[in-house]
């Protein structure tokens, strides 16, 4: 369990890497969504089943897919991945790069001395987090799902006008 | 709603109907005696060629599939030195037998004659011509016709009177 | 050891099935289709034309793999991967019979319903890399329609779901010994036009209308990358097919004959009307579509799941909160 760990992160930061870099938008999202997919991965092999499979369900398969129909609807040419190339030249990447460099640093360097992967995680089935959403969690859940309702209702009125 | 369950429904009863194709190779449907097929040239019940040259089924053809050229035998008898029809052209319109004052061109029932090459489908005066009568058995032009050709003189065809001597005074 | 080669064994079986089936399907399409429309339909090559599926993939394989040169070329080749990879990776969670299932999760059907969704990407790929305004407009069809009617089938599913109080496939078909669940709960029939949309089979074939969209998201493809769009079509009405047998049908259960001789039987039937309703309804316009998805089903779907969820509460004794100490709300 612990090499297809390895193997999903890595794919995981190779595409988040390529979908940070690319020029071509629909590329770039194909990056980003197998980079959730190796996520979902990872999460299944630290044995979150259920989390997993949302994962894939809810973002690789809905929201990147609502990204790629807008990305679709723009009229996007090879003029603009010239922009896109022109805009994102080392100068522009290189102070956020550094920035998020040192980050990365203080994270290795926090998880260093610690155990990085879980290794006898117990599997968490669909029926644990049920339980525990609707029984200590019930007020998180309620809150959150009313603010997608408010979410809901405030696209529904910016879209009639 | 509740209409396409009722669609839905009446299309799977088709499926205990009879079905209406003809397996053609196998099945050949019934071609009627008058149906508009593949072109011919007939002759008459002694042998002889019935075209007469005339040009009427080249004038008459809508879409000038029809080339012939006249020529005479010694005899008499007018025939086509060559005739051809061109089918890749032809629309079987069947104008060619209507305009015909002998028969001789008639159409059969027969429409299977799909070929490779476009150039095939150029019939010459050989391709065309059969040994029968075709649709009118008894018919004879030159048996009927008052023009004179060797071994029939004037007025010594069927239902022909004598011609009249135009220098005589008898009535 | 032992267990890989049983397993490898199993994928394979499943997948020479599988492809043999999808194969047979275009026979049994075309030759139903003809039934009834008074037709012979395929009948010159081999008995019946049992062999025309083989002339097909002859002349599939043989023709000129083009690929357009505004296309986006990786991104095109792609496309019709993707479906085919989707939908038969879905089947690993399908049991066929008892033990014959390639993995036994315990979240098999948001498994079906993860790969259903990502299988929305051939389709949207395959619209935009094609750079044309017909497959463009297919593939945003395609996008729309799998998206909607995806959640209605994900919520017709929870009706099972909660009856069987389980996400494996092997538990649902076992909970139904009793009764086939399509009774108890009237997901099935949520859950069969969703699936209809979510292949996009008529009547739901907006995303390739031949008559207004050429032949939509595929228009560019040729050879045997439409081979796999072809594919990935058939094996996507057999996926949706042994999933309705299994959610709601009593999946391998039955009397006398095989476990897997009834699975088989089944899905055949589902097909069947799969079928049917092609030979036999119109393609609706697309607002009247996703009117159909959101204003009809998408109530419906709640309400079922609403109907079904009260009628286990009354009719078992089950904790509302099954947790145990958190009995109380909070």
């Amino acid at each position: 369990m612990n090499g297809l760990f390895y193997i999903a992160s890595m794919i995981a930061v190779i595409a988040t890497f390529r979908a940070v870099t690319g020029a071509n938008a629909v590329h770039s999202l194909l990056y980003l969504t197998v980079s959730l997919l190796a996520s979902a991965a990872i999460f299944y092999s630290l044995g979150a089943h259920y989390i997993a499979a949302l994962e894939a369900i809810i973002y690789a398969g809905a929201v990147m897919v609502l990204f790629l129909f807008v990305v679709m609807m723009l009229s996007y040419g090879p003029g603009q991945e010239a922009e896109e190339k022109r805009i994102t030249r080392p100068g522009t990447w290189a102070g956020p790069a550094v920035l998020a460099g040192i980050l990365l640093f203080e994270l290795v360097y926090v998880l260093i001395d610690r155990e990085l992967v879980p290794e006898n995680a117990a599997a968490h089935g669909p029926k644990a987090v049920g339980i525990a959403l609707f029984g200590p969690y019930l007020i998180g859940v309620e809150l959150a799902s009313v603010l997608l309702l408010v979410g809901l209702l405030g696209a529904y009125h910016i879209g009639r006008k | 709603m509740l209409s396409l369950f009722k669609t839905a429904w009446g299309v799977f009863l088709r499926a205990f109907e009879k079905r209406v194709t003809v397996s053609y190779p196998e099945e050949r449907p019934y071609l009627a005696p008058r149906f508009r097929g593949r072109i011919i040239l007939s002759r008459d019940p002694d042998g002889g060629e019935r075209c007469v040259a005339c040009y009427l089924c080249a004038a008459a053809c809508p879409v000038d599939c029809i080339a012939l050229d006249a020529a005479e035998t010694e005899d008499g008898r007018r025939y086509p030195s060559f005739f051809r029809i061109n089918f890749s052209r032809c629309i079987f319109c069947g104008y060619c037998e209507e305009a015909c004052p002998t028969y001789a061109i008639q159409l059969t029932p027969d429409f299977e004659m799909s070929e490779y090459a476009r150039q095939s489908l150029v019939y010459e005066k050989e391709d065309l011509l059969i040994s029968g009568t075709g649709k009118y058995p008894d018919y004879n032009f030159y048996r009927v016709a008052g023009l004179a050709i060797k071994g029939k003189d004037k007025g010594e065809a069927e239902n022909e009177t004598p011609p009249v001597d135009i220098r005589g005074l008898m009535p | 050891m032992q267990g890989i080669i049983a397993s490898v064994l199993t994928i394979a079986f499943v997948l020479i099935a599988l492809l043999t089936s999808s194969a047979a399907l275009i026979w049994a399409e075309r030759s139903l289709l003809a039934l009834w429309q008074d037709r012979y339909g395929p009948n010159r090559v081999g008995p019946l034309g049992l062999f025309q599926p083989v002339a097909d993939m002859i002349k599939i394989f043989t023709k000129d793999d083009w690929v357009p040169p505004f296309a986006d070329r990786p991104v095109f080749v792609l496309a019709p991967a993707i479906i085919v990879i989707t939908v038969l990776t879905a089947f690993a969670v399908m049991p066929f019979a008892p033990g014959v299932l390639v993995a036994d999760m315990d979240i098999g059907v948001l498994f079906f319903l993860a790969m259903s969704s990502l299988s929305i990407y051939s389709v949207v790929l395959a619209g935009w890399s094609s750079n044309s305004k017909y497959a463009l407009l297919g593939g945003l069809r395609g996008a729309a329609q799998m998206l909607s009617y995806e959640i209605f089938m994900g919520l017709s599913i929870m009706g099972v779901v909660l009856l069987a109080g389980s996400f494996n496939l092997n538990d649902i078909v076992e909970a139904q010994r009793n009764m086939w669940f399509f009774i108890p709960s009237s997901g099935l029939f949520i859950f069969f036009p969703a699936g209809l949309a979510e292949t996009h089979r008529l009547p739901f074939d907006l995303p390739e209308a031949e008559n207004e969209l050429v032949a939509g998201y595929h228009t560019e493809y040729s050879g045997l990358k439409f081979g796999m769009f072809y594919i990935g079509e058939y094996l996507g009405v057999t996926l949706i097919a042994s999933m309705i047998t299994t959610l709601f049908l009593g999946g391998w259960l039955g009397p006398v004959l095989p476990p897997a001789v009834w699975f088989i039987l089944k899905t055949g039937a589902v097909i069947v009307v799969f079928i049917l309703l092609r030979a036999s309804l119109p393609r609706p316009r697309f607002d009247q579509l996703m009117g159909f998805g959101w204003k009809a089903m998408l109530p419906l779907a709640l309400i079922n799941l609403l109907v079904t969820g009260g009628i286990i509460l009354a009719l078992t004794d089950a904790p509302v909160f099954p947790g145990g100490g958190n009995a109380e709300p909070l």
